[in-house]
């Protein structure tokens, strides 16, 4: 905490760029998306439209969602021409192989 | 003086002495939307971007609100920043007027000052302006289209000051000023870039070695400091517009001391204080009244905010009436300026009769006779303070 005005940087900059592991937005969920993989195509309407980069993209297949980071908006599932992303409640239990290979990706990235 | 030698005369609109200026300054980048009776400026300023004169970015986008988040984006980013508006595309752009302030962008902007709707109207009062009253920017009104030359050019160091780094608006009258030919005198091109000199951003963004977070949510724990930095920029404006306007006139020779031009106001017992083209109006109404043996005067307000609320009352203090002109309301209550001049005279020990008029809305003209009149009535001591309105039907 600063002690005076004067003290703050000027505007209220801060003099780091954003740290998003420090806070997991994917907490502020209601709904989370599922994912069919039989049923979807590959067209990555859903990557080109997600507003926070949460559509996990792996040698331009689609491969799931970054659920630290999807606040459940749902326009992945609006978007989805072939119906293959449905919402359901958070509570739901979301097969175990989404979400390996969600961290394995998020892994992926830190390690390059 | 050798410098003034160099000076090129012309005859110029008030929109082109804008966009001359603008030319010898040459933004990096400059983001606007066409509305009347500001698209003239973009108009001479797109010639000047399309035949090579000056490398500004012209972004052209598709409303006043885009063009005011580009402008703030730009700025962030360390672009030197401008751009034009009027009327409803100010009204547009004020959501973001108020963020480029808090994140202390220092954009220059004119203002072609237009009616509001409604009902709908195109021509000259002050109602846009006083929409920026209290979002942080810094305020010139001109007289005609050498001030708002001048003024642009200003505007930049003090925009642009370590201890401002706030918007500020360069206010016309719209078509008065904007659509009519007046001699101007320009400086030299390189004069202009010596003065203006390089913008070096304190924070940009676009500076990856150094990264920042930019306009970040502040709670309580917070907000109200970071207003209140503010509050310090906007009272840094007097001081530094003194040291840039005694710099210009030694690059010009054009002496702008203060906040005010005073025109026989030393000696005056009678006094009108009026922003904008309506001043030039008012000086004539002086000459003649003057001419008769009257002790009128005229106090021709440049800076309107911060408002120089110190070296007004200290102005007026002792003479036996004041006529503040309005071109604006404030519906439920006396104009803004009134208002103003008002609060500043509170602390004053001879404090004048004060009356407000209402003049000139939605482009109403105002005759010298007009103003005339008004030094008359307020001379009267049973006069009225109702408001007043110049050349209303009753």
């Amino acid at each position: 905490m600063f002690k005076s005005y004067k003290d703050l940087p000027l505007g209220g900059v801060i003099e780091a760029a954003p740290d998003r592991t420090k806070k997991k937005t994917g907490d502020w969920r209601e709904e989370k998306p599922l994912w069919d993989e039989a049923k979807c195509v590959n067209c990555l309407l859903c990557w080109v439209r997600c507003p926070e980069a949460a559509i996990l993209v792996e040698e331009g297949q689609m491969a799931g969602f970054d659920y630290d980071y999807c606040k459940g908006c749902g326009i992945c599932a609006h978007t989805c021409p072939t119906e293959a992303i449905k919402m359901v409640p958070e509570e739901e239990e979301v097969p175990e192989q989404a979400r390996v290979r969600a961290k394995a990706r998020r892994d992926g990235n830190k390690s390059k | 003086m050798a410098t003034r030698a160099s000076e090129q005369l012309r005859v110029l609109t008030g929109h082109q002495a804008v966009a001359e200026a603008m030319r010898q300054i040459e933004p990096d980048v400059v983001a606007a939307y066409p509305i009347t009776p500001q698209s003239e400026i973009m108009h001479y300023f797109a010639e000047f971007v399309a035949n090579g004169k000056v490398r500004t970015e012209l972004i052209t986008v598709e409303s006043e609100h885009s063009a005011m988040s580009a402008c703030v984006g730009a700025s962030v980013a360390g672009a030197r920043t401008m751009t034009a508006t009027a009327s409803q595309g100010l009204a547009l752009m004020i959501e973001i007027v108020y963020i480029a302030s808090a994140m202390r962008c220092p954009i220059v902007m004119a203002i072609a000052n237009r009616a509001l709707s409604g009902p709908i109207n195109i021509h000259c009062d002050h109602s846009d302006a006083m929409l920026g009253r209290d979002a942080g920017v810094a305020q010139l009104f001109a007289e005609d289209a050498q001030e708002a030359y001048d003024f642009m050019i200003m505007a930049q160091r003090i925009a642009e000051h370590p201890s401002v780094l706030l918007p500020v608006w360069v206010n016309l009258d719209g078509f008065t000023l904007t659509h009519t030919a007046d001699v101007v005198e320009l400086l030299e091109d390189e004069l202009v870039k010596e003065f203006v000199g390089e913008y070096k951003p304190r924070y940009p963004l676009l500076d990856v070695d150094h990264p920042t977070t930019q306009g970040p949510f502040a709670l309580p724990e917070y907000y109200f400091e970071l207003k209140r930095q503010q509050v310090d920029a906007m009272e840094s404006v007097p001081q530094v517009l003194l040291e840039v306007q005694a710099e210009f006139a030694r690059l010009s020779g054009r002496e702008y001391q203060g906040f005010f031009e005073p025109y026989y106001l030393d000696d005056a017992e009678y006094v009108i204080v009026v922003m904008g083209s309506t001043a030039g109006t008012t000086k004539e109404a002086v000459d003649t009244l003057r001419a008769r043996g009257e002790k009128v005067g005229l106090l021709k307000l440049w800076l309107f905010r911060p408002f120089p609320r110190e070296e007004i009352a200290a102005a007026l203090e002792g003479k036996r009436a004041v006529a503040v002109l309005d071109r604006a309301l404030s519906l439920g209550n006396y104009g803004p300026l009134y208002l103003e001049v008002s609060s500043a005279l509170y602390e004053a020990q001879r404090r004048p009769r004060l009356y407000n008029y209402t003049y000139g809305l939605g482009g109403r003209d105002t005759t010298a006779k007009q103003l005339e009149a008004v030094f008359m009535q307020i001379q009267e001591k049973t006069f009225g303070k109702e408001m007043h309105y110049i050349d209303l039907r009753e």
